[in-house]
């Protein structure tokens, strides 16, 4: 067998990446046992301080993110509730304040304030005003986008009061999200924006979310992820584009909203999956591309997607048997009889649980229900299907996190050498989470002490898997739009 | 208006001077951002970022769409937040030297009114491929450089064909895995053409990088797509001898393993029946040294009715402990040997066993 001799590109950037982790690694096993435990603990105290300061104020080197402000209250809010921590009453109410002046004045939430302030003179002097509250003499003047919109939702939901919640417009959400749903089926990012796999997710995860999804929405776009799972089994941002895990997650989540996660070809995408966690112990992104932190909740969200709805994991691991359980490679299920519009999610808010039928089941398995109850996530079976393993490495993932990812003085980051940002220490957190709740049976049991690697105090809030927020502020907010029916639009 | 917008191509732009010290820009009242009395995430902007900004408040809600609003686009989209030293700008050459011109992440709504202006104005689109040429080399990242990139290659149609063909080669010698570049690349094939040489820089990409599964990634588009290569099954052959060597060459490579799978798509039979395909496999676990991904598709292939012949089973019997006999099941015993060298999949490969169809 000839081998190449020549280090590539791709083998020489990994080969530093792998020295720096083992570094680390290496510095771990060296030092007292009481180190060792310093080292593997959450710093809680050190991650709220860095949270909290950047929820007030942000320095100059943040006009990069500017148009991404309901981002950064999304992964600081988040990130803070993960930490079982809560704002302050007066921080939230700034936080609704906010955002409500992101909100457009057509649905949807901006990146930054939509309104400013007009006296007549300039008023008069704009011939044009694009749009105009003859009130109060307001022009919006930023763009509504679907994936800032998905932030605000979320941190809204995060904040959780119901003022907070009523802060949102579902009926203009709805003429919103109908506008940019392309005739295709998949969704645009804003107007006259690009189509993608993230477009799609954010606009399904927030209609869901609000309790607006109907067929309109959701009709269609199953056929756009569809097209985008790829050869590798992993599904990319465009038809023919290269599989990725940020698209994976979101195509994934999608397609369980809309109860079309049997059209997918489940095998194959959890075969691309698992093989994305790296001997460094994080998940890379893509094939042959480096670790990142970020990808712990990317890639790690995907088997907590299959664990909570889907059954193809949901049996126990040594379990096998005639006529159950069989392993389709090639032949997905059909696609499940009954529309998710006649179920859960429908815009009536009227179904309750008892209603939906047991949709994710494989044919023949008779032991593992798994309804898409999303009031109930991380509760799969009375059959006592205990100590269920992840399919992937979640110490190993935990691991990588806490050492390589956490900046000790606060905020967690993409790998060793980076610093630290709002971005990563949401998903860093968000994947530690769901490293944690990874054995579990039902939402209700604490994790297993030997699924928390570290001091039990690096104990996070679990989350809800599809759409990224703590699982109690789901339940809430759940709850919250269900009784409410969806202004007319 | 639009020799004074030539010359402000021409000339060199100092940015420091302030709009409201430019006699063009007195007749507009600037509109500062409304954040609140009391904003969160509130971001302490530089003066001149601030104030670009308040002025395009103004234009946008106007809807002026006139040259000096396109410049002021510019402007913004030049503007350097994050590192605010006192440059010229030359424009028209802006290579990555001059990599400080960094543009904001985002500003939508900027670029959203540039092709507003742009369209109205009949502006020359060459000249703004260009522009947007210089700032997505340093921000090769930015969803809306790229997507308003391909709005301007669309309004020019094939005239832009090959300058986008290599303009995206341009950004790959820097990034070979840029997703948005091989998107954009992906887009300019399929609605502006220009297929005939793509699988020539595949294959050049891959002699550069054989582990760079974009490269791989677009090898697959080009056959499955092209319009000149007759579609997979013609293909098929030549390509299965390219991966295979690619695999013996490497075969801890993943990207030539999964490209092969997806050779057979939709036609499992003769990925089944294909005797090259089992072969690779049984040389790589003859070797002896990483055969993870031989293993794993061995074990696709016996899940989906491939009948191994008395060599397999001897080289997979080589690859288990002694101490362990080997489970008679061809299927089990791979799973075996897999959960215990893949150690970080262990507990895939048990769900993988548990998930095997018991042999009749």
């Amino acid at each position: 067998m000839e081998s190449s001799s020549r280090i590539t590109v791709t083998q020489r950037e990994q080969s530093m990446v792998m020295n720096d982790v083992k570094m680390m690694y290496e510095i771990y096993t060296s030092v007292p046992p009481k180190t060792q435990r310093l080292m593997m603990e959450l710093q809680r105290d050190n991650h709220m301080e860095y949270l909290l300061r950047g929820l007030q104020q942000l320095g100059p080197s943040f006009c990069v993110l500017d148009a991404n402000r309901p981002w950064i209250c999304y992964w600081i809010l988040h990130s803070i509730a993960l930490l079982g921590q809560s704002v302050d009453a007066a921080l939230e109410d700034r936080t609704i304040d906010f955002l409500s002046r992101c909100q457009g004045p057509d649905g949807g939430y901006a990146g930054g304030p939509g309104q400013a302030n007009f006296n007549c003179e300039t008023f008069f002097y704009f011939h044009a005003p694009q749009r105009c509250c003859s009130t109060a003499l307001f022009i919006f003047y930023q763009m509504p986008h679907l994936a800032t919109t998905y932030a605000a939702v979320n941190a809204l939901i995060t904040l959780g009061s119901d003022k907070s919640l009523l802060s949102i417009d579902r009926g203009k959400m709805y003429t919103f999200l109908k506008h940019m749903k392309d005739p295709s089926g998949a969704f645009r990012m804003h107007d006259e924006g690009e189509i993608d796999v993230r477009a799609c997710y954010t606009a399904i995860s927030v209609a869901s979310m609000l309790n607006i999804l109907d067929d309109d929405l959701v009709r269609n776009v199953g056929n756009y992820i569809l097209s985008c799972q790829t050869y590798e089994g992993g599904i990319a941002g465009e038809p023919g584009s290269e599989a990725h895990g940020g698209y994976t997650f979101c195509g994934l989540a999608t397609m369980i909203l809309i109860n079309e996660v049997n059209r997918l070809d489940l095998a194959a995408l959890i075969d691309w999956v698992v093989f994305r966690q790296g001997v460094e112990g994080g998940f890379q992104g893509r094939a042959n591309k480096l670790v990142d932190g970020c990808y712990s909740f990317w890639q790690g969200g995907v088997f907590a997607l299959l664990q909570r709805f889907h059954s193809i994991i949901g049996e126990r691991l040594t379990q096998s048997g005639p006529g159950e359980a069989e392993y389709h490679i090639d032949s997905p299920e059909p696609t499940p009889e009954s529309d998710i519009s006649e179920g859960k999610e429908s815009s009536d808010g009227t179904s309750s649980e008892g209603d939906e039928a047991c949709h994710f089941q494989p044919g023949g398995s008779q032991n593992a229900p798994c309804p898409v109850n999303f009031d109930n996530v991380g509760f799969v079976s009375s059959e006592g299907l205990a100590e269920r393993e992840p399919l992937f490495h979640s110490i190993a993932l935990q691991r990588y996190i806490l050492l390589c990812s956490q900046d000790p003085g606060g905020g967690l980051k993409d790998k060793p050498r980076k610093s630290r940002d709002y971005y990563h220490t949401c998903y860093c957190l968000s994947g530690l989470s769901v490293c944690q709740y990874s054995w579990l049976k039902d939402e209700d049991a604490s994790p297993l002490p030997r699924a928390v690697l570290g001091p039990h105090s690096n104990l996070l809030e679990p989350i809800h898997p599809i759409f990224n927020v703590v699982l109690d502020r789901y339940h809430e907010a759940h709850e919250f739009f269900s009784r409410s029916l969806r202004k007319s639009s | 208006m639009d020799s004074d917008k030539e010359q402000l191509e021409q000339e060199t732009l100092p940015l420091s001077l302030s709009l409201s010290l430019r006699p063009e820009w007195s007749d507009v009242k600037p509109i500062p951002q409304d954040d609140g009395p009391n904003p969160v995430v509130e971001i302490a902007y530089k003066q001149d970022f601030r104030e670009t900004m308040d002025y395009f408040r103004a234009i946008y809600s106007a809807k002026e769409l006139s040259p000096r609003a396109l410049q002021l686009t510019r402007e913004a989209i030049l503007l350097n937040p994050g590192n605010y030293t006192i440059k010229t700008l030359k424009i028209g050459k802006c290579d990555s030297e001059n990599g400080e011109a960094v543009t904001p992440k985002t500003f939508m709504n900027v670029w959203h009114f540039r092709r507003q202006i742009l369209e109205a104005l009949d502006a020359n689109l060459l000249e703004e491929l260009d522009f947007v040429g210089c700032i997505a080399k340093d921000n090769s990242k930015n969803y809306q450089i790229w997507h308003h990139r391909r709005w301007v290659a669309q309004k020019l149609g094939t005239s832009a064909t090959s300058k986008e063909l290599d303009f995206t080669r341009k950004i790959l010698s820097l990034d070979a895995k840029n997703y948005h570049a091989w998107s954009h690349r992906q887009w300019v094939l399929q609605a502006l053409g220009g297929w005939e040489d793509e699988l020539d820089y595949c294959q050049q990409l891959l002699e550069e990088d054989i582990y760079n599964n974009s490269a791989w990634n677009q090898r697959y588009f080009v056959i499955t797509r092209s319009p000149f290569l007759g579609g997979l099954e013609a293909m098929r052959d030549s390509e299965v001898s390219y991966t295979v060597e690619a695999i013996m060459s490497n075969p801890d490579n993943e990207s030539p393993w999964r490209y092969l799978r997806g050779l057979y798509k939709n036609d499992t039979e003769s990925w089944i029946n294909d005797p090259k395909v089992s072969s690779v496999c049984l040389k790589v676990l003859n070797a002896k040294s990483n055969h993870v991904f031989a293993l794993s598709m061995l074990l696709d292939l016996l899940c989906h009715g491939f009948q191994p012949s008395q060599d397999f089973r001897e080289a997979i019997d080589a690859l288990t402990s002694d101490s362990a006999p080997i489970d008679s099941d061809l299927a089990k015993a791979i799973c075996d040997v897999l959960q215990r060298v893949d150690m970080m999949r262990a507990n895939y490969w048990i769900w993988r066993k548990s998930k095997l169809t018991p042999v009749a």
